[in-house]
């Protein structure tokens, strides 16, 4: 990987859930503390995709938010192109994070109702360009809008105007006109039709190898992560427990965890074919299990991994994986038939 | 009803909307079949009609929609124009449903026993005893383990995938022939959807119930139905069983539905794309409604409505069907 663009060490982020303070006094409950990223570390090279999956409640979406400055991290540091902007020697200022645009799930939400297009995509501009004239800002509006397959005379339209699909083109737009380097993407398909999810999907491909722009891809749908990601992190419970090169982790995975989400997934390709069905659902994260948080769902357990938290090991080809089993070898390695 | 006749029978049916500009059309002359102990997948996208089609079996449009033309016939008996109160002893008796979110089709202030007993006990004549009885049997029946323990419990004391698990066995209680199960699975984590894709179908089997099974998702269709149905712009294009429809589908529309799923098996360097989008109720073009948008489109497609034929379960209305085994 050639220098990374962006790298996050060790970064948690707890948010106190805790009753009210005459509850906790009263009812003698405890301080409760949710930790949403307990300890995530990884690195994306430029113009690369990494994908984040995981199911609800995991905390991808929390990482994206981190990355982009959302929230601050209760531990750990961020660094992007080269200067720490989160964690203890942040510094903070929001040049910083000049060339990071974020892409958000639901294209009704996310853009502004009561103002036209071309002001929506614009928006980003005027914060990193100040001193910008009116027609230069025509001109990358409408640029921005053509590079979505949009024409620009739809700037002058409202978002209403425009399906689901064309919505998230303004978004990507939106993100695009600021000359981003980085896009975090958090589900950006999830509210979409297949059909349009595809149109959406190409388009995103098609941006990168032209603009050469990294992306962070969080998204629960494994299939679109392997369509779009050339590596792939799996989280679980605040932890990024498989880390591996998107080939190596759909044909080869490692994590028993990484097998059972593979494993329960619907596909196309399983017309009529009886799947196992996998037991057990994800454990309240306020109360999460000791050692690895994985241990009650797991058949390969044993007593070291009820006790111990494993931490991400490399292996071979690029590969990382936190998981005892797998590095005493009680877990077996099988390649998928057919993947 | 007896045995022979099918669980559902829908011919033609035609649900419209009244506006000020005139009738919105939201499902157009749908025929189809359900057999018994059979899984009809029924997909398309979002605006396809496909929810529409389920709530007019249940008879539960949302108003001012409503049955225009056609028949809806559960086990033989003819539905449509029952008036409201003969509808209500139908559902749940000759029908049950289950819809996405499970937390709205349960009532958070009373514990499931009471919800599931109650349901029994309005359509089938037991006792208050025999009712709980038979409440622990259906709550094991769904995969609830510890039933006799968990009935006295609250709604919010389950998680989501269990809460489903409750309101299929509520959907049971009063041992329909049918049930309508408009995406069920799509509120849950991966993990949990493929515990309730199994429950459903072996529901199907060993209780000889019809599902019509109505998502958006392929992956779940691809592994529970029988036979599938795709609809657009309110018609169906194509039924057939589901083998042919996802790897052999005849209909460019189902041609180009497949081939932009991204798969976790297959590598794919680029998503087959349809252009455009779905045209609203209120502007569907004439002739075949996906013509604009269809590479095989021919000038006799813009004018002729090639309509659906059901033949054996198999169904498609196309002028220019792709080839028969044709792989996408």
């Amino acid at each position: 990987m050639s220098t990374p663009l962006i790298t996050l060490t060790d970064v948690a982020r707890y948010f106190d859930v805790s009753p009210p303070w005459l509850n906790r006094v009263l009812e003698r409950e405890p301080r409760a503390l949710l930790k949403a990223v307990d300890g995530v570390s990884f690195s994306i090279g430029r113009g690369e995709t990494l994908g984040l999956v995981g199911e609800s409640g995991c905390g991808k979406s929390t990482v994206a938010r981190l990355v982009v400055g959302l929230y601050a991290p209760t531990r750990g540091t961020i660094e992007y192109d080269g200067k720490t902007v989160a964690g203890s020697a942040a510094t903070r200022e929001a040049a910083a994070r000049q060339g990071m645009q974020m892409i958000f799930q639901d294209p009704y939400a996310s853009l502004n109702p009561r103002w036209r297009v071309v002001d929506i995509v614009a928006e980003p501009l005027r914060v990193t360009h100040p001193s910008i004239g009116a027609p230069d800002l025509e001109t990358r509006v409408g640029h921005a809008l053509e590079q979505v397959g949009l024409s620009p005379a739809d700037g002058e339209k409202y978002p209403h105007q425009f399906s689901g699909g064309q919505r998230q083109r303004i978004s990507i737009a939106r993100a695009l006109a600021g000359e981003p380097k980085f896009l975090v993407c958090d589900e950006p398909t999830s509210a979409l039709d297949v059909s349009v999810q595809a149109q959406v999907l190409n388009l995103m491909r098609d941006l990168q190898r032209s603009l050469g722009l990294t992306y962070l891809f969080i998204s629960h749908n494994l299939a679109v992560v392997r369509y779009i990601a050339q590596r792939v992190g799996v989280m679980y419970l605040g932890r990024i427990v498989e880390l591996a090169p998107a080939r190596r982790l759909f044909r080869v995975p490692r994590h028993p965890y990484t097998r059972m989400l593979l494993e329960s997934v619907p596909d196309l390709s399983l017309v009529g074919k009886a799947r196992a069905a996998v037991a057990g659902e994800v454990p309240n994260p306020l109360d999460p299990p000791p050692g690895c948080t994985f241990h009650p769902r797991c058949p390969y357990a044993n007593e070291r991994c009820r006790r111990e938290v494993p931490a991400l090991v490399s292996l071979a080809d690029d590969v990382q994986v936190a998981c005892h089993g797998v590095i005493e070898g009680r877990v077996p390695v099988d390649a998928r038939v057919g993947a | 009803m007896t045995e022979a006749e099918p669980a559902l029978a829908v011919d033609h049916l035609r649900v419209a909307f009244p506006t000020r500009r005139g009738l919105l059309v939201a499902v157009r002359d749908a025929t189809f079949t359900i057999e018994r102990g059979e899984i009809l997948g029924l997909v398309g996208e979002s605006g396809a009609g496909k929810s529409v089609t389920g709530a007019a079996i249940i008879g539960l449009i949302d108003p001012p929609g409503r049955i225009v033309g056609g028949e809806i016939r559960i086990g033989g008996r003819r539905v449509d124009q029952l008036p409201d109160e003969a509808m209500r002893r139908i559902r749940g008796r000759e029908v049950g449903a289950i819809f996405q979110d499970p937390l709205t089709s349960l009532n958070p202030l009373y514990t499931i026993g009471r919800q599931l007993i109650e349901t029994i006990r309005t359509h089938r004549s037991m006792s208050e005893a025999a009712a709980r009885v038979a409440a622990i049997a259906l709550l094991e029946d769904v995969g609830i383990s510890a039933p006799a323990r968990r009935i006295d419990h609250y709604p919010h004391q389950f998680s989501g995938g269990m809460r489903q698990r409750v309101v299929i066995a509520l959907a049971l209680a009063g041992e329909p022939k049918l049930i309508i199960a408009d995406e069920p699975t799509t509120a849950l984590d991966v993990s949990i959807q493929a515990q309730i894709i199994e429950l459903l179908k072996r529901l199907a089997r060993h209780r000889g119930v019809g599902v019509l099974l109505i998502t958006h998702d392929m992956g779940v269709i691809g592994e529970t139905a029988d036979r599938v149905a795709v609809m657009y712009a309110g018609r169906l294009v194509e039924i057939g069983p589901v083998e042919q429809i996802i790897h052999h589908p005849r209909h460019p529309y189902s041609a180009g539905l497949m081939g932009s799923i991204p798969s976790l098996r297959d590598e794919r360097d680029r998503l087959a794309q349809i252009e455009g989008a779905m045209p609203r109720l209120n502007a569907i073009p004439a002739g075949c409604a996906f013509h604009p948008r269809c590479p095989r489109a021919s000038g006799r497609c813009a004018q002729e409505d090639p309509g659906l034929e059901l033949r054996e379960g198999v169904g498609l209305a196309c002028w220019h069907p792709l080839d028969e085994r044709a792989t996408t």
